[in-house]
């Protein structure tokens, strides 16, 4: 057993690429000892701004021998067959076996392979991983690269390390032969570093100053960075991705704390934070009450001798260069109101066949003062009367005060809030023009923000601006001040409306335009502020001003013009209306996807969704969550099941044109769509139909049962209370358990099996109050 | 600071040349970098490029963000392999000293939308202030660059800060007899940004612009690619002076750069076909 020692030495490679480099390096390798059969121990693998190095532990100093076997054809085959074996095999006619094969005598060749030795096989290892490294962006270099087919890295790759045991792995590529020296610190240390093993290279390099762990150099800046701060009287604000990008940027960290002018502190401190790390990578700090403190830790690659001094001295000064620049930018946007800030939106483009950016602000202030105006964004939630599953049982028909996180929203009427809501609609993207939010886009709204506060608006339109980008992704805060909600809610739904109305659809892997995110977004807003609505009648208000925008006009008529072609008839579907299914059905995709995560069934979300009259989300989502609760109960398992075998007769004695696959198109278009109607076509039985014979027991029974749990479950949905409805079908599980031991369905009499399967059917139908039990698997 | 740069460059074999005389937004548009870049002929050279970035411009405020400043360039054709070690050599030529200030090599790739060119480097921090770009020209005018040329852009006011121990760009001490840097060219500072943010009649800046497009379009055709670079340059001025002026909105932005990186590129590729050489 053996150990090798790779180190690819470089010009500086960008810290952010340093991670994957090291993973990839320890990927290739493997490959490449997989290839050859070969497997290391262990690998190991670091990386500085200047090099990339691996350690295999454990690795045999030579391949295993092997012998292979082919069979060829048949001795007496014709010579081109028996050459053509010969040449796979890479062997002579004499060097062939015969044996014979049930009865036959068959050519075979015996390859033998003997073991080669590690070294070579990792001399044309190194080069290949070299020529496949995956880097992000590669580049040519010096004298090489008279043509574009020289060697690529990501910046020049100045020298290779390779020992094996201790010996060097001879090989070259493009020039540069691997040995056994590398280079120490930039300036600490001059001359090459021979390196005699896996051994000695961590310390043979940390006595030329360089921590070739990168593990090693985070956590120096870790500790480093917090130290500096506490010894100061601060709070470090800790940053892990700043501590890995200092590492990358560094071979010798030395952490040191600075100071800036506290008169910079009028700045907003996220302007401030982000200048100081974005630009300078710098750690911000925090005074003791948690409030930004002007002082800041940056880490620099040497140990100077004067202690640091003139590299504080020096970093102070292009920090304060920096926040000056934040500061004219800051005033520099507060000498316009957002109003006129607004009027450049006219001359951004939002998309190019989307209008102006401020084509969409006027759409969506329409949209947010619509949304206040019907009531669904109100200052006050509506509280939800059911509330299983989602937490809220303590609001149900409470008189007492909600605990409503945003108390400046109370006593709002629906036409102030939508006042405001149209106001900070019209605002909200006025920011996207100021100086601040072109030097920082992530800014986008918070600057929106504060210059409002700044001007004095209603504190809720400031909040909205801020606000209204919100939720940005998964686990981001929900906006709950009605204002915000309205904008928010009105931007999203703008967005989707639109990108829908010029089919530019998510696909596969692209959505560059977060269409997804936005979806989830509208319904986390929708749960999270319990906001009562159709979902239908949210996205046609959303697409009605979107059909007005000339290219989707232009895609309108077309779409109208072709399908009345095709059809040859006045169209079933209108254009808006069309873009509008089509949205809804994604709604309801996204909303599967994100409740799966919740742990929600989507095979009970499609059970309660495919009832068609569903679609107030926070209504859909409690029934799901009740079914999800009951059929999850042996009492729900055991209905499920009495459904399915129910269900399962009735196709098979009356299919239904509903359900039967090969039932008629004309048929199933005159049913129409709606499955709470009956579900069968069976004669419909009168109560006194049902009685006219002597009913069997357990008939009895069923039919009783029906007549008492069928009124408490249609009580209880229209009250909201999907548990009460389940536990009301609940009590139907013995007797249809009893109906199916006793009493036989397809009786010799056709008026009791009629009777008996009108029974059924309507034991069907009234499970279907409650949900679709169809759709549910298992 | 310079004749020290331009002696230890000239040591290094190259070409001392003297600033383009046109108003440009970095030294990278003196021909002597962009067209020279092209081509397989070895191209070592040194000069100093004042330059013009009016959105830059602070009203004198800033203490090293200004609208006109002076860069020193250095193209290297192919690149050397110690041109990192020739660079920090240049620094301590300067009085940098590279164990009592954080000199370190940040990733910048580099690109010019309006000269269709991109590189790889680095900015080079000197406590944490970028002093220097540091390029390998991948492509230029659209065209691979064959060889690569290493480019050193050192900003000379910065550099001159650090040497000093100066805070402000304004407090640099001139002439070593009491003029410092604010004396030349604090008043410039002030007049020219309000020039090019409040005041300059973009109806004739937007005219220059057509005009520049017309004239680069002329040369093109009779074949002359270095009057046509020169009027490219000039409608890249001309393109900043408008954004500094705000009446170009972000959807035109493109547009116009598009316009200017076509002249670039038609420059260049006359200059390409005039040498004789092939993409």
């Amino acid at each position: 057993m053996t150990d090798f020692l790779l180190e690819l030495l470089s010009e500086e490679i960008p810290a952010r690429m340093q991670g994957k480099a090291r993973a990839d390096l320890e990927k290739l390798f493997a490959e490449q000892l997989a290839a050859a059969g070969l497997k290391a121990e262990s690998l190991q693998t670091f990386s500085t701004p200047r090099r990339l190095a691996l350690i295999a532990r454990g690795l045999p100093e030579t391949t295993q021998a092997v012998s292979e076997e082919l069979k060829g054809p048949p001795a007496e085959a014709p010579d081109a067959a028996v050459e053509g074996f010969l040449r796979k095999a890479g062997l002579t006619r004499d060097a062939l076996e015969t044996r014979d094969v049930k009865g036959r005598a068959t050519l075979f060749a015996v390859i033998n392979k003997p073991g080669r030795a590690t070294a070579d096989v990792l001399a044309d290892a190194i080069p290949a991983i070299i020529r496949a490294f995956p880097w992000p962006k590669s580049m040519r270099w010096g004298t090489a690269s008279q043509t574009t087919e020289s060697l690529r890295w990501v910046r020049p790759l100045q020298g290779i390390i390779a020992l094996l045991g201790g010996y060097v792995v001879p090989c070259e590529i493009d020039g540069l032969v691997a040995g056994n020296s590398t280079v120490g610190h930039r300036f600490h240390h001059t001359g090459p570093v021979t390196i005699s093993g896996v051994e000695d290279y961590a310390s043979a390099l940390r006595a030329a100053h360089v921590i070739v762990d990168h593990d090693e150099r985070a956590s120096i800046i870790r500790d480093g960075a917090m130290k500096a701060a506490r010894d100061a009287g601060f709070v470090l604000v800790e940053d892990e991705g700043l501590v890995i990008e200092n590492a990358g940027l560094t071979e010798w960290p030395v952490p040191l704390l600075g100071r800036y002018d506290p008169a910079f502190l009028e700045v907003p401190p996220e302007v401030i934070q982000l200048t100081t790390r974005i630009n300078q990578k710098y750690f911000v700090v925090r005074d003791a009450a948690g409030a930004l403190a002007p002082a800041f830790v940056c880490t620099a690659n040497i140990s100077a001798h004067d202690g640091g001094k003139a590299i504080v001295a020096g970093n102070e000064k292009v920090l304060a260069a920096r926040l000056s620049d934040a500061r004219f930018f800051w005033e520099l946007d507060q000498k316009k109101t957002l109003e006129q800030h607004a009027e450049k939106l006219k001359s951004i483009v939002f998309h190019e066949k989307l209008g102006t950016v401020a084509d969409k602000v006027e759409r969506v202030a329409k949209l947010a003062r619509w949304l206040c105006e019907e009531g669904i964004v109100t200052a006050k939630p509506l509280p939800f009367r059911g509330g299983v599953g989602v937490g809220n049982e303590s609001r149900v028909v409470s008189d007492a005060p909600t605990p409503y996180p945003s108390p400046e929203g109370e006593g709002l009427d629906r036409a102030h809030l939508a006042t405001l809501a149209e106001q900070a609609a019209r605002l909200c993207k006025a920011d996207l023009v100021t100086e601040m939010v072109g030097e920082f886009p992530e800014l986008q709204g918070l600057m929106g923000g504060y210059y409002a506060a700044k001007e004095g608006l209603d504190p809720q339109v400031a909040a909205a601006i801020r606000d209204h980008y919100k939720p940005v992704g998964q686990g981001d805060d929900v906006p709950t001040d009605p204002v915000t909600v309205a904008v928010s809610l009105a931007d999203k739904l703008d967005s989707l409306a639109c990108f829908f109305s010029i089919n530019e659809l998510p696909t596969g892997s692209k959505d560059p335009f977060a269409l997804r995110r936005s979806a989830i977004a509208v319904s986390n807003l929708i749960f999270s502020n319990q906001l009562r609505c159709s979902v239908h009648s949210m996205i046609a208000a959303a697409v009605a001003p979107a059909m007005k925008i000339p290219a989707v006009a232009t895609l309108a008529r077309e779409f109208e013009a072709a399908a009345s072609q095709f059809a040859g008839r006045p169209l079933a579907m209108t254009y808006d209306q069309n873009v509008a299914v089509t949205l809804v059905a994604f709604f309801i995709d996204r909303l599967k996807v994100q409740q799966r995560e919740a742990g929600v069934r989507h095979d009970l979300i499609d059970a309660v969704f495919a009832l068609g009259g569903e679609d107030d989300l926070v209504r859909l989502l409690a029934r799901v969550h009740a079914l999800q609760a009951f059929v999850e109960t042996d009492e729900g398992g055991n209905l499920l099941a009495g459904y399915k075998r129910a269900a399962n007769i009735l196709k098979k004695e009356m299919p239904s044109p509903l359900e039967g696959r090969g039932g008629s198109r004309e048929a199933a278009e005159g049913e129409g769509q709606s499955p709470t109607s009956e579900h069968s076509p069976l004669p419909t039985l009168s109560p006194e139909g049902e009685r006219a014979f002597e009913h069997e027991p357990a008939e009895a029974a069923l039919i009783a049962a029906l007549d008492d749990a069928e009124p408490r479950a249609i009580a209880a949905i229209e009250a909201e209370d999907f548990e009460g409805a389940m536990a009301a079908l609940a009590v139907l599980r013995a007797p249809i358990d009893a109906f199916f031991d006793d009493v036989t369905v397809n009786d010799a009499d056709p008026a009791k099996r009629a009777a008996r399967l009108g029974l059924l059917a309507r034991f069907r139908s009234a499970v279907h109050r409650v949900a679709d039990f169809s759709k549910i698997e298992g | 600071m310079i004749l020290t740069l331009h002696s230890f460059w000239s040591r290094h074999g190259c070409l001392i040349l003297q600033p383009y005389d046109m108003p440009m937004g970095a030294g990278t548009f003196h021909t002597a970098t962009t067209l020279r870049a092209l081509g397989p002929d070895p191209w070592n050279a040194a000069f100093v490029q004042p330059c013009r970035r009016p959105t830059d411009g602070r009203y004198g405020e800033n203490p090293n963000r200004l609208q006109h400043y002076y860069q020193y360039q250095v193209i290297l054709k192919p690149s050397p392999g110690d041109i990192q070690q020739l660079y920090l050599d240049s620094l301590t030529a300067i009085g940098v000293d590279p164990l009592l200030h954080d000199i370190r090599f940040v990733e910048d790739d580099w690109e010019s939308p309006t000269l269709g060119a991109w590189g790889l480097g680095w900015e080079v921090w000197c406590d944490g202030m970028e002093v220097t770009q540091f390029t390998y020209f991948q492509q230029m005018g659209g065209f691979d660059c064959k060889p690569v040329a290493g480019e050193l852009t050192y900003g000379l006011e910065r550099l001159a800060m650090y040497i000093q121990g100066k805070d402000s760009v304004y407090d640099l001490d001139f002439n070593g007899n009491g003029v410092t840097y604010g004396d030349v060219f604090l008043e410039n500072e002030k007049q020219m940004s309000a020039w090019n943010f409040e005041v300059a009649n973009t109806e004739s800046l937007f005219d220059a612009f057509r005009k520049a497009v017309a004239e680069c379009e002329n040369c093109l055709e009779a074949k002359l690619p270095i009057p046509a670079y020169e009027q490219a340059i000039q409608a890249s001025h001309v393109f900043n002076l408008l954004q500094a002026r705000g009446v170009i909105s972000v959807a035109e932005r493109q547009a116009y750069m598009g316009r200017v990186r076509e002249l670039a590129k038609g420059s260049c590729e006359a200059w390409m076909e005039k040498n004789g050489w092939v993409a």
